[in-house]
């Protein structure tokens, strides 16, 4: 192998701020599409569970659509096909006057996407709910809408938190497709600072070391999260 | 809304097929090596000898924290320099779905072996069978049964990560159609097709792992 | 044959063995018995090497199998086990577990290994099963077949671990018949097991155990008509008028 190491270039002011820039706008957008994706997939999971043929057969809709569909492609509809298929004005506007248009769509794009892959683990979530205890619920006269609020969502919710914590990382992770239509975000950052520098090695290094700073992050918090939400013999090992 | 015209894609087939094969030629190969080697990795981490664990698991944590599209760029870069000449992209591509899948099939594999109950491994241990001849004969046949549905669906997911040597300018089907999309100047046609044959290809994948599973549930 | 020298081990803190000492010599049959979680299963499963050792020595036919870098396989496949739950390879026809082993471990060519298992499957009754799998079987059959699959590599010895507790009790009779059978052809036999009418019936000497300790090891009449300890005549009460 022939190469020539130089650390030092990571620290040269103008390579060290696109790696900074870069590691701000992964945040952004990651964080930006897991409020949508939460918000969506929470509405979506629970509409697949719901004793109503409509809503339960749209919620799977949009669950297949998503996830079937490889998020790069769902990126460049949003991002080139979308603004045609509008009415022409909203078009207009999309392409000329919405401010950043990359992360906007970007974090559209990402947060249904993800929206689909958490709506699974919701549904699945309330599925592993034991039947008896809706069924208890019901016979203490509770309502529907009082036997999720009260029964399904609590337990499921504490259920769903350890394939939620895959999903928050992935979100993270994902969030690098957003370089395809033009956001600078960290990968891209690094592919452009191997580019300019030749130091291909360190620039990936670089980034490499940012995401599992970001995923070990990540897993401390949901671990504290699970910790604080566990019922007691429910779930994992203790109780 | 513009006028849309979708005879593109028509007359621009043979050309999308040709990237469609070298899509599922690319999946197909990274889903045998990434099973090879995830499972390689998983006895590792199930080997009991704590210095070869730890390194799979540290390979394994390592892949799965970063994005996919960084270990594309890490590999395209990598290996021309370490076989001291470039492979050309398909070949570099598939060595780095190979060693990022793997890690993902490593963790299927080991749940998979993770399932077969211990009695089965004193069983073989009780006949004389070593190591490898209980692995080989009796723990994997079960582990890889059992995970076949979740096996599958890595597998659906894979071929769609496979869109993502777009990056890197790999003629996949991905990459045909945008080349399609740009020269035609029909991008919208061009990625709406785009999405309708993947969601096909991996809608009929979902339905399959459904039907694997319902039968293997009775 | 099989000479176990104060033997004791712990998982973690835990002590499950507590200086086991007995012997099963050439041709006879010993039943342990004891309540759950008295170390019975743990202790037979020691005899082979399934479970290590912390401390003493066991060896089998001359052979040590707790010494270090003992050759376990070798070992292993000169002495047969039969299991609580079967174990037969589920993705593997009934004449498959017969053979994986013969072929596998004593080398033997597909046409020996299948007439041998042939053979001892006709023994044990199931010959026309041969071509199923072990979840087509019930509970009885499996074991029955799982004895066959012990005796195909030709045992100096058979370990028994509780093989008749997963069972309905429709079926116990037929794992016990073979089980008496094979007794009484002369096999070496030591036997985890509830079954007192089984240890009446072949057992030279009976083990009592419990917390981990051989509290009896006396001759099968002996501990049946006047158990010395406190706990063997409580486990007996219980388990006899029941």
């Amino acid at each position: 192998m022939d190469y020539n190491w130089n650390w030092s270039v990571l620290l040269e002011e103008q390579y060290l701020d696109w790696l900074i820039s870069g590691f701000g706008w992964t945040i952004a957008v990651a964080l930006s599409a897991w409020c949508i994706a939460i918000v969506i997939g929470a509405l979506v999971g629970v509409g697949r569970t719901v004793p109503n043929r409509l809503i339960s057969t749209l919620c799977t809709a949009y669950v297949e659509l998503f996830r079937n569909i490889p998020l790069l492609v769902q990126m460049f509809i949003w991002y080139f096909a979308v603004p045609e298929m509008v009415p022409e004005d909203m078009g207009r506007w999309m392409k000329r006057d919405m401010p950043n248009p990359e992360f906007v769509t970007a974090v559209v794009a990402l947060g249904l996407y993800t929206a689909s892959r958490i709506a699974e683990q919701v549904r699945a979530g309330i599925e592993t709910v034991p039947p008896g205890l809706s069924a208890a619920g019901k016979a203490h006269g509770l309502s529907l809408s009082q036997i999720y609020r009260y029964i399904l969502l609590p337990i499921s919710f504490r259920l769903i938190v350890p394939p939620l914590t895959s999903e928050f990382l992935t979100v993270f992770k994902n969030s690098s497709l957003a370089l395809t239509i033009g956001l600078l975000e960290l990968t891209a950052q690094s592919q452009q600072i191997a580019e300019y520098t030749f130091q291909g090695f360190e620039a990936f290094t670089a980034a490499t070391v940012i995401y599992v700073c970001i995923a070990l992050l990540a897993t401390v918090i949901m671990i504290l999260l699970e910790k604080y939400t566990r019922i007691p013999g429910y779930v994992g090992k203790e109780g | 809304m513009a006028d849309f015209d979708f005879n593109v894609v028509w007359s621009s087939l043979p050309f999308l097929w040709e990237g469609l094969q070298l899509s599922l030629w690319l999946t197909f190969l990274s889903i045998i090596g990434g099973i090879v080697l995830g499972t390689l990795l998983a006895l590792a981490r199930l080997s009991g000898i704590a210095p070869l664990a730890l390194l799979a698991a540290t390979y394994v944590n390592l892949l799965r924290s970063v994005p996919l599209i960084l270990v594309i760029f890490w590999f395209f870069f990598l290996v021309p320099l370490v076989i001291g000449r470039p492979i050309g992209s398909f070949y570099s591509a598939l060595i780095a779905f190979v060693m990022f899948e793997a890690a993902y099939y490593s963790e299927i594999m080991r749940a998979g072996i993770q399932s077969v109950r211990k009695g089965q491994v004193h069983a073989g241990q009780s006949t004389g069978l070593g190591y490898w001849q209980i692995q080989r004969y009796i723990v994997l046949p079960q582990a890889f049964r059992n995970m076949i549905p979740i096996l599958v669906t890595q597998g659906i997911i894979l071929f769609q990560d496979t869109s993502l040597v777009f990056v890197v300018s790999l003629r996949d089907f991905m990459t045909a159609s945008s080349i399609v999309a740009r020269t035609e100047g029909r991008l919208v046609e061009m990625y709406l097709f785009a999405a309708v044959v993947y969601f096909i290809i991996c809608f009929s994948g979902s339905m399959l792992v459904r039907s694997l599973k319902n039968r293997m549930a009775t | 044959m099989i000479d176990i020298h104060n033997i004791s081990k712990w998982y973690g803190e835990f002590r499950v063995l507590t200086d086991c000492t007995t012997k099963v010599s050439k041709g006879e049959v010993v039943v342990v018995c004891g309540p759950s979680g008295s170390g019975k299963s743990t202790l037979i499963k020691c005899v082979n090497g399934l479970e290590p050792i912390q401390q003493g020595q066991i060896h089998v036919d001359g052979a040590e199998v707790t010494a270090k870098g003992a050759d376990l396989t070798a070992l292993r496949s000169r002495i047969g086990m039969v299991f609580q739950h079967f174990e037969l390879y589920p993705h593997m026809s009934v004449l498959e577990n017969l053979c994986l082993a013969q072929e596998k471990v004593l080398k033997r060519s597909r046409t020996e290994a299948e007439e041998r298992a042939r053979a001892l499957l006709a023994r044990v009754g199931m010959s026309e099963h041969s071509t199923k799998y072990p979840s087509q079987l019930s509970g009885g059959q499996q074991q029955r077949i799982a004895i066959a699959r012990s005796l195909a590599m030709d045992p100096i010895a058979m370990l028994f671990d509780e093989p008749t507790s997963a069972l309905d009790p429709e079926m116990i009779k037929e794992v016990l018949d073979v089980m008496v059978e094979l007794a009484q052809e002369g096999m070496t036999m030591m036997v985890v097991t509830h079954e007192m009418g089984f240890a009446r019936k072949v057992a030279d000497r009976v083990i009592f155990m419990d917390v981990g300790a051989i509290v009896e090891d006396r001759p099968t009449a002996d501990f049946f008509d006047n158990p010395e300890s406190e706990r063997a005549k409580d486990f007996l009460s219980k388990i006899l008028n029941h």
